[in-house]
């Protein structure tokens, strides 16, 4: 049991490891830093996935990239500009809220309220047809 | 009746907007790049290695930069349309070669042909990531003044061109005195 245990657990682990290539950071912080930056950023090839996991060439690249900038000294946000200019806020799996992304940003929550106001409206209509003494019973003390 | 009607009304008014998004396709990214200034680069010619193509070497005049690479398959489908138009003569063709071997892209264009009078080697895939490239092919119209007025996605057709290359062409000879 322990042992199947522990294998499960390797076995998660191995996902989480699974597309970051050699890089040489310098410290813990960098390392975090990095895995955090590329697990924001989108693959444009393999659309679906993000920077850390897909194995495409250009997501290889890309995290190079990155990694390259890092060095630099660029900021996160400096970073996420750079590819931002380049392959636009698609790239960006928490894209900035602005009129192109306001349906996006807003759309679902406005369903929801037309989908709620509709189930409110069907409600009251449904109590209101109920017999007055019926559902006054429950109200009494 | 209301109650009939209007579930109904939604529901196929979801249905025409599903279906439209049927017709869109997630792979084309719109790219920033519009109507800004090429990105700079600076990178060796396939051909003459001595030779550098970059961004001043082909300001001047308009052209239309295809991102190809010999592992592309549709870079070979879109390789007799690449070549008519070079041979148009209407705008000049620049391949920029993009994370391949020298040798298989020479290779490549001894067996199909050579459309394009620079072939600019991007190797490392940087001036690629520049431009937003996600990749191969890739079409770019840049103007003499260097700045990208369109780029294409994926294999270009006639249509393309005819229906948004040629326009552009037209109208920077029109804005040219």
């Amino acid at each position: 049991m322990k042992r199947a245990l522990l294998l499960i657990g390797l076995l998660l682990l191995s996902c989480i490891a699974s597309a970051i290539d050699p890089l040489a950071f310098k410290d813990d912080v960098e390392r975090v830093r990095f895995q955090k930056l590329v697990a924001e950023l989108r693959c444009t090839v393999c659309q679906n996935q993000n920077l850390a996991d897909s194995n495409a060439e250009l997501a290889k690249d890309l995290r190079l990239k990155v990694f390259e900038l890092m060095q630099e000294g660029r900021s996160d946000a400096q970073i996420k500009e750079f590819l931002v200019a380049r392959y636009g806020d698609f790239v960006l799996y928490n894209p900035p809220v602005k009129p192109q992304t306001w349906v996006l940003w807003f759309g679902p929550g406005l369903v929801v309220l037309i989908g709620a106001s509709f189930v409110v409206a069907s409600i009251r209509r449904r109590a209101r047809a109920l017999p007055a003494d019926a559902a006054g019973i429950e109200d009494q003390p | 009746m209301w109650r009939f009607l209007l579930p109904l009304g939604m529901a196929a008014a979801l249905g025409v907007l599903l279906f439209a998004g049927l017709g869109i396709d997630p792979k084309l990214i719109p790219s920033p790049l519009i109507d800004k200034p090429a990105p700079v680069f600076d990178l060796p010619e396939l051909n003459q290695p001595e030779a550098r193509v970059s961004n001043g070497t082909l300001a001047g005049a308009p052209y239309v930069l295809n991102v190809w690479a010999s592992w592309c398959p549709s870079c070979r489908d879109e390789h007799p349309v690449i070549e008519d138009l070079a041979r148009s003569g209407k705008v000049r063709v620049v391949g920029l070669n993009w994370k391949d071997e020298p040798v298989d892209a020479k290779r490549w264009l001894a067996q199909f042909g050579n459309p394009y009078t620079d072939i600019a080697v991007d190797q490392s895939g940087r001036t690629g990531i520049d431009f937003g490239v996600y990749g191969a092919p890739e079409t770019f119209l840049v103007d003499a003044k260097g700045v990208v007025r369109f780029k294409h996605v994926g294999t270009i057709t006639h249509e393309v061109i005819a229906r948004e290359i040629e326009p552009r062409l037209a109208q920077m000879q029109g804005a040219a005195p």
